[in-house]
């Protein structure tokens, strides 16, 4: 099967800095891909770079199994974009915007133009939007008609850079919602957030950008894997270490980290005992634990010279 | 794409503002110069001015006359100078190309939609001169004068004119290629406009200047006025010919850089 995102030694460098430093991205048909990364780590540079906006210093994109930016005309038409936030015209209405921007390429016929820009309305909760001018929207309408035009001609593949920006939590609730729905429907998603909670929420993969380079690209079931250890909960954590003799890996509290990735054992052990247990859990590391250990300390930090 | 980018800027309250404030002056000097009666001489002021209180069916061309040195060549340098410096700065023009609209289809499509622009202003202007011309001023069918003081026919007025305002469409494309061409290397409409602009600005500068003689046949300026000789008895075809000439030059050259540039440049807006 043919990736859907393909990057080899991916490069872009602007004067001295290097924005992207040679990231190979792999993203599969069916995948809602997670591109972490803190601010400045290079995510936009490189969906501008997939889309063709910015052309690579070095290396290779290939989206839907085609060279960009050669083959844009073929492949873009079947790939939706949200790139930096949503952007229009703001003295037309949201529907004039999307029926331009329609208008403006290949594969969109004029004769179910109304229609589509309606159902796509409708989609990300615009359905009923009046004629005002995209002017007087507010930031959430705005990041949702940017949602709705990147879904106009129903793509293949999302590639949406923040799309959460801006909007409130049930605004990101929704377009979680909408998304999840997508993605059973047959698209792919490919997603960039700085934010943890958001990628763990939604995707089934992940790469991790730390200053330009992937760190990190894997199954999110893989990453958050149990350990191999239990977490018990109990109010007499001390007697826990008499119990089980050398299992004990920390007690933090009334948390103890156990050897044993069977709960149930640990359990009966415990409980045999007379020790109280009040929670008992599989080990497994957070999305964010994962991401501190792959990457270094925030790009945005500007430390002086000592 | 063409027909996108036309309806995005005609559709737009700014270009008919625009067209609007332009013709204000041309109508404003009617009035004046009707209720004044005090018409500059001959050979001063702006061309044609002088003739139009004998027949008022002239002042289309007095008009152009008026706008030509600095209202139009503004109105011609904002709206190029937008065209997709505008797009980059509004942010619409990642989601253009990500359409994917194509770069040089964009900036084709751009180019028309300036070029039209550029034709229905100066066509507005002139049938606004010729409205205002004629309720303003006396009109004599059979008396177009020619600069050089022979008589035109009514049909001989009429195809000069015509003449006249394509020679003035094709040196206002100069000033659209200048825009066009500054407006892909620049996020900044405003940038690029003043670019424009000063570029026009210095070029007429240098024209008063002797020092500068050497070098000004080839100034975008230096043959705007030549279409006053198409009403000479008969034509004098050589400063026309030069202009056409000379604008056809820049427009080739300025439009090959800005489409070199912008068909590789970084989209980073
Ligand atoms: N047009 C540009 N010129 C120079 N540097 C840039 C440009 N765009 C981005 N950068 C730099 O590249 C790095 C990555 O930026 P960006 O891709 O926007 O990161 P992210 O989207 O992850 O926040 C940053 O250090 C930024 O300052
Ligand atoms: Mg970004």
């Amino acid at each position: 099967m043919t990736p859907v995102i393909s990057t080899r030694g991916l490069v872009k460098r602007y004067g001295r800095i290097r924005a992207v430093d040679g990231i190979d991205l792999d993203v599969r048909a069916g995948d809602v891909y997670g591109f972490l990364g803190a601010n400045g780590s290079g995510k936009t540079t490189t969906v501008r770079m997939l889309l063709g906006l910015v052309l690579p210093t070095a290396g290779e994109v290939a989206l839907l199994g085609e060279r960009m930016p050669r083959a844009a005309r073929r492949v873009l038409p079947r790939v939706g974009a949200l790139i930096e936030g949503p952007a229009h015209h703001g003295h037309l209405s949201g529907r004039a915007n999307l029926a331009l921007l329609d208008a403006a390429g290949p594969g969109g016929s004029r004769r179910t133009r109304t229609r589509r820009v309606q159902e796509v309305l409708e989609q990300v909760g615009l359905g009923g939007v009046d004629r005002r001018p995209v002017r007087a929207y507010s930031l959430g309408m705005r990041q949702r008609l940017g949602l709705a035009g990147a879904l106009l001609r129903r793509p293949e593949l999302l590639v949406l850079d923040e799309p959460t920006n801006g909007l409130d939590p049930q605004g990101i609730s929704e377009v979680r919602e909408l998304l999840l729905d997508l993605h059973r429907g047959g698209t792919t998603v490919f997603l960039s957030s700085h934010l943890l909670a958001e990628v763990e929420q939604l995707c089934t993969r992940v790469g991790v950008l730390d200053r330009g380079h992937l760190v990190l690209q894997e199954e999110l079931a893989t990453l958050t894997a149990p350990t191999g250890a239990t977490v018990v909960h109990t109010p007499a954590a001390d007697r826990v270490r008499a119990v089980l003799d050398g299992r004990v890996l920390a007690v933090e509290g009334s948390r103890v980290v156990v050897r044993g990735a069977d709960p149930a054992e640990v359990n009966a052990l415990l409980v045999g005992a007379g020790v109280p247990v009040t929670g008992l859990a599989l080990q497994r590391p957070t999305l964010e634990e994962v991401v501190l250990a792959a990457a270094g300390s925030s790009p945005d930090r500007v430390e002086g010279a000592r | 794409m063409i027909g996108v980018e036309l309806s995005k800027l005609f559709r737009r309250p700014r270009t008919w503002t625009t067209i609007a404030v332009l013709n204000a002056l041309p109508v404003l000097v009617a009035v004046l110069v009707r209720l004044t009666d005090l018409a500059p001489r001959p050979g001063e002021g702006p061309p044609f001015l002088s003739a139009v209180l004998t027949n008022g069916a002239l002042y289309p061309l007095a008009a152009l006359a008026i706008v030509l040195p600095l209202f139009l060549p503004i109105a011609v340098a904002v709206v190029a100078g937008d065209s997709v410096a505008g797009e980059a700065q509004a942010g619409t023009l990642r989601y253009l190309l990500a359409r994917p609209a194509g770069r040089t289809r964009l900036l084709v499509a751009k180019l028309v939609s300036v070029v039209a622009f550029v034709l229905v202003t100066v066509l507005v202007v002139a049938a606004v001169g010729y409205l205002t011309g004629t309720t303003v001023f006396d009109v004599q069918p059979a008396a177009g004068t020619s600069v050089s003081g022979t008589s035109l026919t009514q049909e001989e007025l009429v195809g000069r004119t015509l003449l006249a305002i394509g020679y003035v469409t094709v040196s206002m494309l100069g000033v659209a290629a200048f825009g066009l061409f500054f407006s892909t290397l620049t996020d900044s409409p405003l940038a690029a406009a003043l670019g424009a602009l000063a570029v026009l600005v210095a070029s007429s500068l240098l024209f008063t200047l002797d020092a500068a003689s050497p070098i000004a046949p080839y100034l975008p300026t230096r043959y705007w006025l030549a279409f006053v000789d198409l009403f000479r008895d008969p034509v004098l075809w050589r400063d026309l010919t030069r202009g056409l000439a000379l604008q056809g030059v820049y427009v080739g050259v300025l439009l090959a850089a800005a489409w070199a540039n912008f068909t590789t440049k970084d989209v980073t807006s």
